[in-house]
């Protein structure tokens, strides 16, 4: 990535160190609690915008990766395991730092696998199911994808619902703290609230980094190529088929671990993390954001979604995302913030990184 | 449509959401319109959304509850301030308002929220920023373990199955179905009625959950029919409470049918119709407040509730709206009673407060007990000619 | 044996409300190629409104106002969203149709509230049944069943023998052609629309009785019913009828083996099975669905 790709990234690092400076200043640290549940769906959504905008797939069922991440997580790290409560190999595990004994509510000893390895089988899990369902239901075009991923997501909300192990319609709740160590803790308490934001936006930074460097090179290309014309792509020798299974299997890691953290900072989830209307949520901020636009989705995805959880929008919460939606996408399909771009980048010719849909088809 | 006329509404539309944001900048603008005088009470309900016909007559009765009480002048010369936040039943969205109405807004007590899952997230928030919490949800863990600064209204659900098994020991039933909705309600129902079954001798032959949003239940009840039971259970919500009587009824059922408590509205008999004659189920008096004797002490609280909010909002009159009654008026009380607006006075007079009546039952609060009521909150209600009446002893 | 005939009463009365939500799918995808989401909310409405307007006036006339009030709604929003909006692309509409279904579903919520309510049934009431070897059936699932019929027969005579009818056909099997033999595609869509939301807004009334109607019931018919769209093959209106009941049926029978809280997951995994196995359904044909694609 060329040092001049790199400037935005630094101005927004920037940015938002001066917002926590001030906001701590004012002593109005609260604004930081949003920021921080604000930026892991942003991740969510950047994974989204690269599945979506860029290979142009629609997805209609992203939160029930964000909700395997985090149910898995969650269940993992609080359900008590008696088999290993004296058992000789479970002290192995302990030492590795696989499994890891608390005290709980009542003063018993609880033995659970740790965070660190539940976060890792749960990103295990998201992928194995992103494979299993990507690949028979990326070779669907159109409303037949669409259809295919609702359904799919429909039928882990449904999962989770039901059964009793994941805390059925009340969720999970009492999840431990995650220490990452160097001092970070993942938890919603004041005291962590300012190192909980740094590494929040910090990943998120990252994530944007690597997406930014994907969709500039030849993977991106390939990708765009897919999404203007896959008939054309393919007589190209591009391996279509490969290039959408990886973009969706990177969304929904991406997706899963976001709810992993989010739910050690929350200290629980519930299943309205993965219905439909959280998935179309996350599709009308990326529509909303312009599609192909990584930066319009992150910002779109953070001051909405702030909002949202700052209850701004009161009883119409959910009728102002659709009608966000529906205005944007009428209006400026490419997202409020192209106009911008364009005007910021004239006389410097086309750019990659923005697709145009209008000369797409189907 | 020009772009240069589009730019511009696009930039203003966002920079009217940014208002809100930009107050971050100007933090010291901040108005000076926290009254001085005034006592600030949050409220998380789940006004809209999956669980709607619990918070939206939560947060009518609140609001009608605070506009009586400050045109009265106030509680100790206090005026109450509501903030009421809708949470939709969602989690994370509860976590956020209460974090909000604790740093923020620095309310002295919330009330509320309407579920169970919502009322145990923020549970441990509440207990370790000392914020009292009164909530609207039922579940038992919500009180056990008992925390200091977390209460609840609404009444055991293992009270309500100890009236319906008693009822049917009675009645000589042993086999029964039980079918459940896959709420939060209707699971911690069926916990309980797992639990006590073996307790009343009562063998639960067939058990569903089905999910709230049904059409129809007949292949359910089918299964059910064919496990000749002598007695059905439904523990959910609407719309299922009248789908069930009715296709009972449709499919030729004649057993009988009990509900739970979340059968509290006589709307719910109306859908039933002619089906829902001769429902049994449990209930708090408000809704058989005729056939309370007069001097019975719940009856005058009752009917002033009663009176008042079908009178300004035109709709029957709920338990549910009921419990947020209840949390108000006791964190109401607390503040007469210590005198102060200091959390921990409050707090320590709700712990103590013996003999509050309210429209779930009187409650006693105490160290151990931070829900209240006992069994003698409820009555056993059945339908009889499109309304409630107490059920008969036979 | 009685009790496998009450299975298959119970599926059929589920699977006919899915069947009218199918093929309003149906006629809209027909004729304009976009996957109407909002096709949920029109059948909500329809119940809605005829409760509101049975409250003063007599029930088949809030009916039929009901219907007709929601069929121009289902004109206005293409003249309004879809008009103007021609070049986008697929993902574009169904994502505008996604908002639609949700500014509705909000506005349903405001306009009236959050309860449950329902239309007085036909015929009978609420305990009546009819008995038929051994198993009961409600009343109410006969006229849900008529109404089913009398749209297929009248919506295939309205394609077959009517000028309009024809005229529509024309631009679901190419455009373009149609366009240049004179036929204004944009007041074809436009109908196509309003005879859809009329569809779904008489369903949402014969439903009423049975299953109520509440300001969030759109949703959960409209996945069902794209399930049964997609399962009969889209382009075929008496393949959604096909596809709508055997959904049902699934679902009923579903309860013998599987605890009734995985029922709903029954019909998406039919909905994914058929998608990866035949995506064009059992009667659909691939010839159709790629015809439409060269031709948009």
């Amino acid at each position: 990535m060329t040092r001049r790709a790199l400037i935005p990234v630094a101005v927004l690092a920037a940015i938002l160190a001066g917002i926590q400076l001030a906001v701590s200043a004012a002593g109005r640290d609260y604004y930081l609690t949003q920021l921080i549940m604000s930026a892991y769906y942003a991740i969510v959504v950047m994974g989204l915008c690269l599945v979506m905008g860029y290979a142009g797939q629609i997805s209609l069922g992203h939160a029930a990766f964000f909700a395997i991440g985090g149910y898995t997580s969650a269940a993992l790290t609080t359900r008590n395991i008696p088999a290993a409560h004296d058992a000789a190999w479970s002290g192995v595990l302990r030492s590795a730092g696989l499994l890891w004994a608390r005290p709980d509510l009542y003063g018993e000893t609880l033995v659970t696998v740790s965070p660190w390895a539940a976060f890792v089988l749960a990103i295990a899990l998201a992928v194995l199911v992103a494979l299993l369902i990507g690949w028979p239901a990326l070779r669907l075009k159109g409303h037949y994808l669409a259809m295919g991923t609702l359904g799919f997501g429909l039928i882990v909300y449904r999962i989770v619902l039901g059964t009793e192990f994941l805390g059925a319609a009340d969720g999970i709740t009492g999840v431990p703290p995650w220490e990452i160590g160097l001092g970070i803790v993942i938890s919603e308490r004041k005291a962590f609230r300012v190192v909980n934001y740094y590494f929040a936006w910090g990943l998120v930074l990252l994530v944007l980094l690597l997406l930014l460097n994907l969709v500039h090179s030849r993977v991106g290309r390939a990708l765009r190529s897919i999404h203007g014309g896959e008939q054309a792509a393919n007589a190209m020798g591009v391996n279509t088929a490969g290039y959408k299974l990886k973009a969706f299997v990177l969304s929904a890691a991406l997706a899963a671990a976001a709810g992993c953290f989010l739910t050690h900072y929350n200290r629980g989830i519930g299943p309205s993390e993965a219905g439909a209307l959280k998935s179309v949520r996350y599709v009308a901020l990326v529509a909303a954001g312009g599609m192909a636009n990584l930066w319009g989705v992150l910002f779109i995805s953070t001051l909405l979604n702030f909002l949202s959880l700052r209850g701004f929008f009161g009883t119409f919460d959910h009728a102002a995302f659709g009608i966000i939606l529906i205005a944007i996408i009428s209006l400026t399909p490419e997202g409020p913030l192209a106009p911008v771009g364009r005007w910021l980048r004239r006389g410097r010719g086309p750019q990659p990184g923005t697709v145009r849909d209008d000369d797409t088809q189907g | 449509m020009k772009r240069w006329v589009l730019v511009p509404a696009v930039v203003v539309l966002a920079s009217a959401c940014l208002c809100p944001v930009s107050s971050l900048a100007w933090p010291w603008s901040r108005k000076a319109e926290e009254k001085a005088e005034s006592v600030k009470i949050g409220a998380i309900f789940a006004v809209t959304g999956p669980a709607s016909f619990l918070g939206a007559p939560e947060a009518k009765t609140a609001e009608m509850l605070v506009e009586k009480i400050n045109a009265a002048g106030g509680v100790n010369g206090h005026k109450i301030e509501l903030i009421v936040k809708d949470s939709g039943a969602s989690p994370e969205k509860a976590v956020s308002f209460c974090k909000q109405l604790i740093e923020e807004d620095k309310v002295l007590a919330i009330i509320g929220p309407s579920t169970s899952g919502e009322t145990m997230q923020i549970k441990p928030i509440c207990e370790e920023e000392k914020m009292i919490l009164v909530s609207c949800a039922a579940a038992e863990v919500i009180v056990n373990p008992v925390a200091k600064y977390v209460f609840k209204t609404p009444q055991k659900d293992s009270q309500a199955v100890t009236w319906i098994y008693q009822t049917m020991k009675d009645m000589g039933i042993s086999k029964i179905a039980v079918l459940s909705g896959n709420t939060g309600f209707g699971q911690a129902g069926k916990k309980q009625l797992e639990t006590m079954a073996p307790d009343f001798g009562i063998n639960i032959a067939v058990n569903e959950v089905y999910d709230k949003g049904a059409t129809d239940l007949t292949d359910i009840l089918t299964k059910v029919k064919a496990g000749e039971v002598q007695a059905v259970v439904n523990w959910s919500i609407v719309p299922a409470q009248s789908i069930v009587a009715k296709n009972m009824k449709q499919i030729g059922m004649d057993a009988p049918l009990f509900q739970s408590h979340g059968f509290g509205n006589l709307k719910y008999v109306e859908q039933a119709g002619e089906a829902a004659e001769g429902i049994l189920f449990p209930c708090g008096r408000l809704l058989a407040i005729d056939v309370l004797p007069d001097d019975h002490p719940q009856k005058a609280v009752l009917a002033k509730y009663k009176k008042d909010y079908e009178g300004k909002y035109n709709e029957p009159v709920s338990t549910f709206g009921g419990h947020a009654y209840d949390a108000l008026m006791i964190v109401v009380k607390a503040i007469e009673n210590a005198g102060s607006t200091d959390r921990e006075k409050v707090r320590d007079a709700i712990e103590s407060m013996k003999g509050f009546v309210g429209t779930g039952g009187t409650f006693n609060f105490s160290a151990e007990d931070h829900n209240g009521l006992d069994l003698g909150a409820f009555e056993m209600l059945t339908v009889k000619d499109g309304k409630f009446v107490l059920m008969e002893k036979k | 044996m009685s009790q496998i005939l009450q299975y298959v009463f119970s599926g059929l009365t589920t699977g006919s409300i899915y069947a009218v939500v199918a093929i309003g799918f149906n006629l809209i995808y027909s004729t304009t190629g976009i996957i109407n989401f909002a096709q949920g909310e029109f059948v909500m409405l329809g119940g809605m409104t005829a409760v509101s307007l049975s409250l003063f006036m007599p029930l088949p006339i809030s009916i039929m106002i009901a219907v007709l009030v929601v069929a121009v709604c289902g004109g206005v929003l293409e003249i309004v969203f879809f008009r103007r909006l021609r070049s986008h692309s697929v993902l574009h509409m169904i994502i505008i149709t996604i908002g639609l279904s949700i500014v509705i579903r909000e506005a349903a919520l405001h306009i009236w509230d959050e309860k449950v309510r329902s239309l007085p049934y036909f015929t009978g009431n609420e305990c009546s049944s009819v008995k038929l070897l051994g198993a009961a059936i409600s009343p109410q699932v006969f006229w849900v069943l008529g109404a089913v019929a009398v749209v297929v027969a009248a919506l295939h005579c309205f394609l077959r023998y009517t000028l309009w009818g024809k005229a529509m056909r024309a631009c679901s099997s190419n455009p373009i052609a149609a366009a240049l033999a004179g036929i204004n595609t944009s007041n074809m869509r436009t109908l196509s629309f309003a005879v859809s939301a009329g569809i779904g807004a008489l369903a949402g009334c014969m439903i009423s009785p049975i299953s109520m109607s509440r300001y969030d019931m759109g949703t959960g018919l409209a996945i069902k019913g794209f399930a049964a769209a997609i399962l009969g093959g889209l382009g075929n209106p008496m393949a959604a009828v096909f596809g709508g009941l055997a959904v049902g049926l699934a679902e009923a029978f579903s309860v013998i083996r599987l605890p009734a809280a995985y029922k709903d997951a029954t019909a998406f995994a039919i909905l994914l099975l058929a998608l990866f196995v035949r995506p064009h359904g059992l009667f659909g044909s691939r010839a159709a669905d790629e015809a439409r694609e060269i031709a948009e």
